[in-house]
């Protein structure tokens, strides 16, 4: 897996030219996930990209190329926290879902319970949520709806920026 | 100063002329009709009126590639932006920058399916290098600044504006100012390469024993002729160009060892297969040049010059990687081997083998004093007749196929932007609308459209508006009466099944068809009338020529890599081949 960080213009098509970089270069994305952030003119974005097809330094630098693309991080190579929430329904009952999950390590909650149904949510890194979701595939399983996932650098590192290229004329 | 109170229709014109745009090719319609008339109103920018869409953007297109500024084309939205997709195509896979306005419906009919509704930003996308939907007219400036820098700086490329209807309503005023600094955020651009990088490449070029200079069309995007002619003399090695590459080192050089490629000199081929280091500037090691890129090189170290730094490291990973201009790392290269005094004669055996191959599997540029049975002409000799009667110092633009590859072998190039081609799209129906482009660039010289009677068709049209505008372009029409090179793989890969690649009961009469639009029509059939016929060809300096030359229809362009082989691996003729 690769976590792929990347900042843009908060601009009409540049989300589509992002998602349109990978089809036309013939990538996969595995997740995405995407919001504006504390600078309204600036979206974030978190990629996931399977090792298979791609080589993620050309990926990289496709991305960079793309003149709505602000900044681009390779979060596997940088010191960097992943997370992603999962929604998930199963045809239990509270006690039943709470069974299920007691030696699971990471955060949840149950949202849920109504007729026999019970929505719960999971927070962990990929990896938990992918463990998680393969357990319960051995049980009737009915819904997941998951953010994809989210991710951050530790320390002073950071994606934020307000540089801008001054080009003058003469 | 005063307040200058334009429409959006207004300021997108005045835009342009303060982006010293003197001349646009388009095409009105509806959605566009706001901004023909600011047109009319003025006299700064002259708009050529083309046949099809296509056509205005392969001429601004011909006119980018010769002058090295920017083309800019007019169109309509749906059918006049969906015909221009070919011509923006074209130009992002050359790199050519092109700054294409797109009318589009007015704003509040967007997504409705509205007449000649298209998603001109959706459908362009994977072909531009940046786009613009038009919100407010009040940044229509800005973003025509916008434009022309990002489809000039870097690798260049084509970018679109599409401006909706209601946004250049003349009754609607505002104040224009054009700005006099833009800022973008984090558009990296890379001009000079790192020192310790130039260091590096230094000693793998000083160190090597077999070197060859590599470049393409990048080199000639960044203007580094002069200066990649100075790093040959520099190192007196063999220099190749590819097909986007020609001219930029001067074909009559002894160092040149022609076109590399597909359909490259052998000894072009020869030295890249055998070369222990390539020194690529301006390249992308395309398919079409390192045939299987898993044989390609294999002895060689690789240098790297490219603007695009995605370009680096995508098909064959380099030794040392220099993003940058490649005028600028050229110069920074050249200063370094002044400064060492580096003496080349180690390089001398090496030149004199690629001397060797060439005197063994070259090429032969002296067909014209050759007799051919049945006095029937051979297309390398229409080319060959053609430099001779231009001197070699005529623009040339081509179409697509067999005709293409002869003229990029035969016609000696020695100037940079004066060999104009598709050659990443490989776009039928280029040449004559390109050809326009080029002689409203450069009215006083000579402008020849080496083409073939497939391609023609597809924008034979333009004739119309040759005449409009008098353009005396010479049309030279390599007639095989088939299409030739697709003919050719038939014959090689398809056992001789010549699926749909004849039309020769329906060819038009060319000669009238020429002489329908106001032009000169000339038919030449046998070699031995070539020679005078093409001479009166290119005297006609006022008039637009079509020279119809009925060529031998079964000759194939050789030579031709394998395969999936290496770039030793050619044919050589119908019957000789570099491998078992």
């Amino acid at each position: 897996m690769n976590h792929i960080a990347l900042l843009m213009e908060n601009q009409p098509g540049a989300l589509s030219r992002v998602i349109g970089l990978f089809s036309q270069r013939g990538y996969n994305i595995d997740s995405l996930s995407v919001a504006p952030t504390q600078d309204e003119t600036l979206s974030r974005l978190t990629m996931t990209i399977g090792e298979e097809g791609a080589d993620i330094n050309q990926v990289l630098k496709q991305l960079y190329k793309l003149v709505d693309v602000v900044m681009v991080q390779n979060l596997n190579e940088a010191d960097a926290l992943t997370l992603e929430l999962a929604i998930i329904k199963l045809n239990k009952t509270k006690a039943e879902v709470e069974g299920l999950l007691k030696n699971y390590e990471f955060e949840r909650e149950i949202l849920d319970e109504k007729d026999n149904y019970t929505v719960f949510k999971a927070l962990g890194d990929t990896q938990e949520i992918e463990n998680l979701l393969s357990e319960l595939k051995k049980e009737e399983f009915l819904e997941v709806t998951r953010s994809g996932t989210l991710g951050m650098t530790k320390g002073n590192e950071s994606l934020a920026t307000n540089d801008q290229t001054k080009i003058s004329y003469d | 100063m005063a307040k200058v109170m334009t429409s959006g229709g207004e300021a997108l014109i005045k835009a342009l002329a303060d982006e010293n745009v003197d001349i646009i090719f388009g095409y009105p319609g509806g959605a566009a009709l706001h901004i023909y008339d600011a047109i009319y109103q003025q006299d700064r920018v002259q708009h050529i009126l083309v046949r099809h869409e296509q056509a205005a953007t392969h001429a601004a297109d011909g006119f980018a590639r010769a002058t090295g500024k920017p083309g800019v084309c007019l169109v309509t939205s749906g059918p006049g932006a969906t015909n221009a997709i070919t011509g923006i195509a074209t130009a992002y896979m050359d790199s050519i920058p092109l700054v294409v306005i797109s009318g589009q419906v007015p704003n509040h009919l967007i997504g409705t399916d509205a007449f000649q509704e298209t998603d001109m930003m959706g459908i362009s996308r994977p072909i531009v290098k940046h786009s613009f939907l038009v919100q407010k007219p009040e940044e229509i400036p800005v973003i025509v600044k916008k434009a022309f820098h990002i489809a000039t700086s870097g690798r260049p490329g084509p970018v679109v504006i599409d401006v909706p209807k209601n946004l250049t309503d003349p009754n609607e005023k505002f104040e224009y100012k054009f700005p006099s600094d833009l800022y973008l955020r984090s558009f990296a651009l890379y001009n000079e390469a790192e020192n310790s990088e130039v260091k590096k490449a230094v000693k793998l070029l000083t160190e090597a024993e077999r070197p060859v200079i590599y470049a393409g069309g990048g080199a000639i995007n960044s203007n580094a002729a002069e200066e990649i002619y100075e790093f040959g003399k520099l190192m007196g090695c063999p220099v190749t160009n590819t097909l986007m590459g020609l001219g930029v080192y001067p074909a009559s050089d002894e160092q040149f060892v022609g076109m590399l490629g597909m359909h490259g000199t052998y000894e072009a081929n020869m030295v890249m297969h055998e070369a222990d280091l390539i020194m690529a500037i301006g390249a992308r090691f395309d398919d079409r040049i390192t045939n299987n890129p898993n044989k390609f090189g294999l002895q060689a170290k690789k240098i790297h010059i490219d603007s695009d730094p995605s370009s680096i490291d995508k098909i064959i990973d380099v030794d040392v990687a220099m993003t940058g201009n490649a005028k600028k790392v050229i110069s920074q290269i050249n200063k370094e081997l002044k400064a060492m005094n580096f003496d080349n004669k180690k390089f001398d055996p090496w030149m004199k083998k690629a001397m060797q191959w060439r005197a063994d599997h070259g090429l032969n540029h002296n067909m014209l004093d050759q007799k051919n049975p049945g006095d029937i002409i051979l297309p390398q000799q229409v080319i060959q007749s053609a430099y001779k009667a231009t001197d070699g110092k005529a623009f040339v633009t081509s179409d697509v196929g067999q005709h293409q590859m002869f003229a990029a072998q035969y016609y000696h190039f020695n100037e940079p932007r004066k060999w104009i081609n598709s050659g990443g799209l490989g776009t039928m129906g280029f040449g004559l609308p390109a050809a326009m482009g080029v002689k409203f660039a450069f009215p006083d010289e000579t402008v020849a459209c080496i083409t073939g009677e497939g391609s023609i068709q597809m924008c034979i049209q333009e004739l119309s508006t040759c005449g409009q505008y008098g353009l005396p372009i010479k049309i030279i029409n390599l007639n095989n009466r088939a299409l030739g090179m697709v003919k050719q793989w038939q014959d090689m890969q398809y056992g001789g099944r010549y699926s749909s690649i004849s039309y020769e009961d329906s060819l038009p009469d060319f000669i009238k068809l020429a002489e329908s639009y106001g032009h000169v029509g000339m038919k030449v059939e046998k070699l031995s009338e070539l020679q005078a016929a093409m001479e009166e060809c290119f005297a006609l300096k006022d008039k637009l020529v079509f020279l119809d030359v009925y060529v031998d229809p079964d000759e194939h362009v050789y030579p031709m890599l394998k395969a999936g082989g290496d770039m030793s691996e050619m044919y050589l003729s119908k019957t000789e081949k570099t491998f078992e």
